[in-house]
């Protein structure tokens, strides 16, 4: 039959010679190689005491902000959750009463506010859809674990520390910087 | 029956005949889509409405076949008559389209903005209308106008920051029941929609004023805050109601009833029942039928692709009946075998917690209570 390329090549079947037969030149050749690597630069990062830098459009786990007084900015207006290709996120809304105008910025506030983290997608679009600033992906991803429990974070999971009465742990979470 | 005089119109270069005494807007609404002037004041059920909002300006090129000069105005097509020869232009005017973002600026000069928080967003004509007409930034750098709250009674909430001064709810209460207790109270700056002397509106048919609102100013105060209009499921369905019609959208979540309106048409207006009567509901129908066993559901209600609403729902039928499961019958009877139950660990939408049987909105305790007892 003839040949459709002239890539085809005949398997050389000739018997090895003896030199061949002990292997000694090509495990010779591949120790080189290997011995070649200890002088170059090693590519490796030692996680977790090692830990490689996020770049800047990193988008890991959500976090839920606080204004500067400390107050929940979410409304549960419900707009990340129509963002959500996933449909991760789930809430529920509740009326602000006369005394807890410190803990929630506006009349209405999210009672309930989860996000599945099997579902999520970490695409930001929540992020995007916001219109209160109270949704943030944040350099952080979820832990890995053996079974699917711990995986929906509630708002004791997402919203970050009050600047104003856990001063220390909101700087904890910030990250020291000079 | 005497012969009806025909006049012919042509609106943005569509000419239609419409019987003499018809305004321009309802001669539009006839032609249909984007020609039809936004209106928010005026509502072709309630009668005297209209002439008030200025967002339903349209240019008048050509009087009329007889007296061909343009009016020298922008006329609003609520409140003028068409004449015969009469050419309107709409959006293909430059001047009209100017008119209107310079009328949205100023209806939204005291708006609060808070558009997350209100329960009418997604279905709200003031943000259809500013979506369309309106420019994304304001030249206002003052203190938007607050008002003193007002209680209008344990079923309607009013905001009145919200309130674009519309009057058609006064007109609602007018037209509808026998003695009205709201009103326009002051005037200039300081008008405002109030009961003289705290009143609560509890009249069988005041809760359409919820419907006529074009804002969010007059809400449903046993939906509030309990859940977004675009997650809902809006069903047409009906009972057998003495004082009303009974035909009603409810918008439910699976199969729990969170809210009832009165069916609107394309022009967010009260559709009419088979009888040619504009089909308003009483308060009955609206507040207390909340379980799903109250009514006879006919079928999904159709919203418009554009709606925000349509998101996540199927056109047509599909959705409407559950699937058959063919899981135990393929795997020998044996139910399968879940790894996780989302109730288990979520705290959202409960079993448990109905929240559409609550009666007014939910606060933090709502939650709290329900799960201990759960």
């Amino acid at each position: 039959m003839q040949a459709l390329t002239n890539k085809a090549q005949a398997v050389n079947r000739k018997p090895m010679t003896l030199l061949e037969r002990l292997y000694l030149i090509n495990i010779i050749k591949g120790m080189l190689i290997t011995f070649s690597h200890m002088f170059k630069k090693q590519p490796t990062i030692r996680y977790p005491e090692q830990k490689r830098e996020f770049s800047p459009v990193f988008r890991g786990l959500h976090v839920l902000n606080r204004d500067e007084e400390g107050r929940e900015r979410c409304t549960a207006c419900g707009l990340c959750a129509v963002a959500c290709p996933a449909e991760a996120i789930t809430m529920e809304a509740a009326e602000r009463v006369e005394g807890e105008e410190q803990l929630y910025r506006e009349e209405k506030y999210a009672a309930k506010y989860e996000i599945n983290m099997l579902r999520c997608i970490f695409c930001g679009l929540c992020e995007d859809a916001c219109p209160k600033d109270a949704i943030y992906l944040s350099e952080t991803f979820a832990p890995a674990n053996y079974t699917r429990k711990g995986f929906i974070y509630g708002k004791s999971d997402l919203l970050i520390p009050n600047p104003l009465t856990e001063a220390s742990a909101f700087a904890e979470a910030k990250g020291v910087e000079a | 029956m005497s012969e009806q005089t025909l006049f012919k119109v042509t609106v943005d270069g569509i000419t239609i005949e419409v019987p003499a005494g018809t305004t321009i807007l309802q001669a539009a609404r006839q032609i249909g889509g984007e020609v039809a002037p936004p209106a928010m004041c005026y509502y072709s059920k309630l009668k005297g409405s209209g002439g008030k909002c200025r967002t339903c300006l349209v240019e008048v090129s050509k009087g009329s076949e007889k007296d061909p000069r343009p009016m020298p105005k922008l006329v609003a097509s609520c409140r003028t008559t068409v004449m015969d020869g009469m050419e309107v232009k709409n959006i293909t005017s430059d001047k009209v389209i100017d008119a209107r973002a310079g009328v949205v600026e100023f209806l939204l000069l005291n708006h609060p903005l808070d558009c997350p928080i209100c329960d009418q967003a997604g279905e709200c004509h003031l943000q259809d209308l500013s979506f369309d007409h309106g420019k994304s930034k304001t030249r206002f750098e003052f203190q938007k106008r607050t008002f003193k709250k007002h209680d209008l009674g344990k079923n309607i909430q009013l905001h009145m920051t919200r309130c674009i001064l519309c009057y058609r709810c006064v007109f609602t209460a007018d037209q509808l029941t026998n003695k009205r207790v709201h009103g326009i109270l002051d005037r200039g700056d300081h008008a405002e929609i109030a009961t003289h002397i705290e009143k609560s509106l509890d009249n069988e048919f005041i809760g359409n004023v919820i419907d006529v609102c074009p804002v969010g100013a007059l809400t449903d105060k046993t939906f509030r805050f309990k859940n977004r209009v675009w997650f809902l499921k809006p069903m047409d369905a009906h009972r057998d109601c003495p004082t009303c019609s009974g035909r009603v959208t409810l918008w439910n979540r699976g199969d729990e009833v969170f809210r009832v309106t009165a069916r609107k048409d394309e022009w967010g207006e009260i559709e009419d029942t088979p009888d040619g009567k504009p089909g308003w509901i009483c308060n009955t129908c609206r507040f207390d039928k909340k379980e799903a066993s109250d009514w006879v559901i006919e079928g999904p209600r159709e919203i418009s692709r554009a709606s925000v609403i349509s998101q996540g729902h199927y056109a047509g039928k599909i959705g409407t009946t559950k699937p058959t499961e063919t899981f135990l019958a393929v795997n020998g009877g044996r139910a399968p075998h879940l790894l996780m139950d989302i109730h288990d660990e979520s705290e959202v939408n409960k079993p448990t917690i109905h929240l559409g049987k609550i009666q007014g909105p939910s606060h933090g305790d709502t939650f709290e209570n329900k799960t201990e007892s759960a």
